[in-house]
């Protein structure tokens, strides 16, 4: 077999300083997207630096009503957590929504933040594929590429982030904590990911050797009303065709805070921007809503067969802010 | 003739082997660790077509416990098999992407699998041809499907198709579908000097036997195969496949038990696949919906190594009263992987289409379906003109829609709303043949008491050994506890495969021949052997089917275009059901199969690449449990004389037939729009003019 090192540092520094000791290591977690890629040969580390077992795995609340969750927190324990569900529906919507049951409770909030895109092209070492071997090309673009991006995609990749709950998180304005040899920073979620351009082989602003160690969810998105829609192929354990992360605050009528994500549509979960800004301060009407998820879904550029997502993802994004508005005061 | 009157037959028996498989305890091919046994893995061929001409093989020679790499012409002393799909490692010639070209062999499978990556193949590629079928310059009329002409005309279809006073001209589409068992396909193979054994996954040890025989150049006592237990095959494992030849290969190669067990990313493109089908439907009906013409035409396409023909237009040849009918097919070789059979083969897909184009003349001519399809009920087979053994489907249908609630239906489509759902139900009538082949059996009577009946029967999930142990003990007139069955092995009498729903009739017959004269005459004892030839292979003067009927309901979200399926029914008239536990698992088991062909299931054949991009079970969508409702199969009792001594016909395969098109049926009645292509999954729903806004 591929003989790798396997490393089991006790703190976050260490793992750090292992990292800058074994160039091209990978961090290890709960390993269910990184051992299937091993076992592919799509990835084929000379170091695997388990950090299962740092003290990461916890939910904390912090004194300006955020709540820190750590790298390794699993899935379905965060899913599950019920300040979670009480202030963030959104985001445990998206949890268990992901994957399956069993992969659930292996994957962790880091390791879920850095899975790899499941273009099948990506992982077949027979096929082009510019993120796995750049300047390959991509055999996706005029291949199969139903499930593949219609918002932001490049020449040379039109993956999709398969993420379900960084589609939340970025919705909700939670920010990825990194320490690396330059110590700890914090970048937002909705900036975390990467557009494919000229380097898809990088998905995210992560330096080498940084290690993520926790997401913050900010106070700011805690208890305004969220939630999260997905539409794909079956009822469980298949991958968002697109999916919808919305926060929504209406006070008298008139939308005062409002985040939108869509997943399945992009290398990177795709905040609503332009959304967004023409909901802020109008009126939370159907018709503002459809008005404003227009303004965002006009940048589309769909392939030639996944027209279908920026209809899927509109309905989607509709439903899920009507769902969200109080209904309007009877005279 | 039917000879059974005991207790035992038609009780629900459990599983006899249901313990050791929820125990872990039941072996499967790749378990079997003979001392020193080795692991092999496949170098799928990188090109669509083109030859070999180099591998490197220094680089995996070099990984510390790799043994052996066999490259092409490593098996050219073998005997060219018959079926061109075992023809590898025989010439550098690569038929297909996917196509095996080189197989590592290590201590572990790890080492195989690095192996293997680490053999370098040059290819002198040359232009490849992945279709699509449909409107292909080399399309041609295979002269024969499954034992039946390729092409049925009679009554002049084209003329009378164009004087009809209804027409409906309709074309369906059915995607590349993959089988994807549980157990991959494996073997383990071991040579003791020239004697070969291997215990392999099949649905027929015996004919694995035979061709191990030929291309190794053995006598057939000389090969022992074992398939003890099967973890599905769906119609995949129903003829060898190239692990059975490359693992006795390797084997012999290296002196060493080899065990190789397919990646899963492997198994669609040398495992076999349902043929895409395009099928053109053309009905032709009076007013009151007789029908007048019944034209059924598919194009569909096989690889340049066999012809296979996915025989979907033959079920026209069955299922309606018509006084002129088209039946044809034509086929394409491309440079493709290999179909083959999947579960109901030919009758699956025939019946979506066919089905679905009866559905939409109901909804033209105004008519109940349920009442349409009665209406055209013919007296005796359609195209052979020779009566039916047995025949209720319209039992089915009139018991299913009393069972569904189907009165009083309005039968106005998208009218019926549930917030953003709109709902509707759907029927379709089901056929599938009665297929069944001479085999041997031994029945041995003990001297505690005990019978012990013998016979290479496969168990590949059906409950063969229980339902072999009924039919015995009702013939010896013995309580079912007393009867072992013994399976699964070469050294047992020679029996076809489990396939075509043939497995009960044939090997039951067989058993049953064998206990009945056991048991009228103990001093022929204490085994008697039992020989069905001649008998189980007459011709039959009767055309012989099974027949049911499909119900669904289902919602179809407009928001997102998913389609749960919310109730599902099944109404079979297959004769006498042996087992109740067992044959309703089959039942239910092919119509979760048809709910995925109908929703969530397909093969994208990549033009540029020649294979599919769904390689692992994450991305080729068989239904989960979420996707499976309220389901019901049932059965009415049938007696039917004219087929075998326990009046059985086969039940393995007729739940999926239909079910896809009930589902699809139903559609249209929540919708008001007619989806021809499967599956029905959100894009094509979102596609639909009402729906993009």
């Amino acid at each position: 077999m591929n003989g790798f090192g396997y490393l089991r540092p006790g703190s976050v520094e260490e793992a750090v300083e292992a990292y800058a000791a074994h160039p091209g290591a990978r961090y290890l977690a709960g390993g269910t997207n990184l051992v299937d890629l091993l076992k592919l040969g799509v990835e084929r580390p000379g170091t695997l630096i388990d950090i299962g077992r740092l003290p990461l795995g916890t939910v904390q609340e912090l004194s300006d009503g955020s709540l820190r969750v750590g790298a390794t927190v699993r899935n379905s324990d965060l899913a599950a957590d019920p300040r979670v569900r009480d202030r963030y529906p959104t985001l445990s919507q998206a949890l268990l929504s992901g994957a399956s049951a069993q992969l659930r409770n292996a994957a962790t909030t880091g390791g879920n933040l850095l899975q790899r895109t499941r273009c099948p092209y990506f992982q077949d070492l027979d096929k082009p594929c510019n993120k796995r071997v750049p300047g390959s090309g991509c055999g996706a673009r005029d291949g199969v590429h139903r499930d593949h991006a219609v918002l932001g995609h490049s020449e040379q990749c039109i993956a999709t982030n398969p993420s379900d709950m960084a589609v939340a998180l970025a919705a909700l304005d939670a920010r990825v904590e990194l320490y690396g040899p330059d110590g700890t920073r914090r970048l937002a979620v909705a900036d975390f990911h990467r557009l494919p351009g000229e380097h898809p082989e990088r998905d995210t602003w992560i330096r080498p050797g940084e290690l993520v160690t926790g997401v913050l969810l900010p106070a700011a998105t805690a208890g305004v009303p969220s939630a999260y829609r997905k539409a794909r192929d079956r009822a469980s354990y298949a991958f968002a065709l697109a999916s919808v992360a919305v926060v929504l605050r209406v006070t008298d009528g008139i939308v005062d805070q409002v985040g939108v994500a869509f997943g399945g549509l992009a290398h990177r979960p795709w905040r609503a921007r332009h959304t967004e800004l023409a909901l802020l301060g109008a009126p939370a009407t159907p018709a503002a809503f459809e008005g404003a998820v227009a303004l965002e879904l006009t940048h589309a550029e769909p392939l030639r067969d996944n027209a279908y997502k920026v209809p899927l993802a509109r309905n989607l994004a509709l439903d899920v802010l009507n769902r969200l508005a109080p209904a309007p005061a009877t005279a | 003739m039917t000879g059974t009157t005991g207790a035992a037959l038609g009780a629900p028996a459990e599983r006899r082997e249901g313990r050791q498989k929820v125990t872990g305890a039941a072996r499967y091919a790749a378990e079997y660790a003979p001392p020193g046994r080795v692991h092999a893995w496949p170098v799928p061929a990188a090109v669509a077509r083109g030859r070999v001409t180099g591998v490197d093989t220094s680089a995996a020679l070099a990984l510390p416990g790799v043994l052996a790499v066999l490259t092409p012409s490593d098996a050219a002393g073998l005997a060219a098999p018959e079926d061109g799909t075992l023809a590898v490692l025989r010439t550098p010639d690569v038929p297909h992407r996917g196509w095996c070209v080189a197989l590592a062999v290590a201590e572990t499978p790890e080492t195989a699998r690095a192996a293997a990556r680490a053999v370098r193949v040059d290819y002198a590629a040359k232009p490849h041809d992945a279709g699509p079928a449909e409107g292909h310059p080399d399309a041609y009329e295979p002269e024969d499907v499954v034992g039946q002409p390729g092409r049925v005309e009679y009554g002049d279809p084209e003329a009378a198709y164009a004087a009809a006073e209804v027409r409906l001209d309709v074309t369906y589409r059915v995607p590349p579908l993959h089988n994807h068992p549980m157990e991959p396909h494996a073997t383990t193979a071991h040579w003791d000097g020239d004697r070969l054994t291997v215990y392999t996954s099949t649905q027929g040890g015996t004919t694995v036997r035979s061709v191990l025989a030929g291309m190794f150049r053995l006598p057939e006592e000389r090969v022992t195969v074992v398939a003890e237990h099967v973890g599905g095959g769906f119609g995949s494992k129903g003829t060898p496949r190239p692990d059975v030849v490359l693992a006795a290969l390797a084997a012999r190669h290296t002196g060493r038990p080899v065990t190789l067990a397919y990646p899963r990313r492997y198994l669609p493109t040398v495992a076999g696949h349902r043929a895409p089908t395009v099928q053109r439907l053309r009905l032709g009906a009076h007013p009151d919906g007789r029908l007048t013409a019944l034209l059924h035409e598919v194009t569909t396409q096989t690889s340049r190594v066999n012809e296979f023909v996915e025989h979907a237009a033959v079920v026209s040849r069955v299922m309606y009263a018509t006084p002129s009918l088209l039946s044809t097919h034509r086929v394409v070789p491309l440079d493709v992987p290999t179909p083959s059979w999947m579960r109901a083969p030919g009758e699956a897909p025939g019946m979506y289409a066919l089905e679905s184009a009866v559905d939409e003349l109901a909804d033209a001519l105004g008519t109940d379906p349920v009442e349409l399809r009665v209406l055209n009920e013919p007296r005796t087979e359609p195209a052979g003109g020779k009566p039916f053994s047995s025949r209720h489907v319209v039992e089915c249908l009139r018991e299913g829609a009393r069972r569904f609630g189907w009165a009083g239906r309005d039968p106005r489509p998208g009218i019926r709303r549930e917030g953003p759902l709109l709902l509707g139900t759907g029927v379709a009538a089901a056929t599938y043949p009665v297929q069944v082949a001479p085999s041997t059996a031994t029945a041995e009577a003990r001297p505690d008491g005990t019978f012990v009946v013998r016979i290479n029967a496969a168990d590949i999930g059906t409950g063969a050994r229980t339902v072999l142990a009924q039919i015995a003990a009702d013939a010896l007139g013995v309580p079912l506890d007393r009867v072992r069955t013994e399976v699964g092995h070469s050294d047992l009498p020679p029996a076809p495969l489990a396939g075509g729903s043939s497995g009960t009739a044939s090997w039951g017959w067989a058993v049953h021949e064998a206990c009945a004269r056991l048991a009228a005459h103990p001093e022929e004892g204490p085994t008697v052997r039992a020989d069905t030839t001649g008998k189980a292979d007459a011709d039959s003067p009767y055309a012989r089917h099974a027949f049911g009927a499909h119900f669904a309901e289902v919602a179809v979200d407009t928001v997102t275009g998913e389609i749960r399926v919310r109730r599902l029914l099944g109404v079979y008239a297959a004769g006498r059901i042996l087992n109740a536990r067992t044959a309703r698992s089959q039942f239910t088991g092919a119509m979760i199969m048809g709910l995925g062909m109908a929703l969530t299931e397909h093969s994208t054949l990549d033009p540029a690449f020649g294979d599919f991009p769904e390689a692992d079970l994450a991305a080729y969508h068989v239904p989960v449990q979420a996707d499976v409702p309220d389901i019901e199969a049932d059965w009415i009792d049938e007696h039917d004389s004219h087929l075998n001594p326990m009046g059985s016909k086969g039940i393995g395969e007729i739940g999926i037939v239909g079910t896809a098109a009930a589902i699809g049926n139903a559609v249209h009645h929540a919708t008001g729009i007619r989806f021809r292509e499967l599956p029905l999954t959100p894009d094509r729903i979102l596609a639909a003019p009402p729906y993009q806004g």
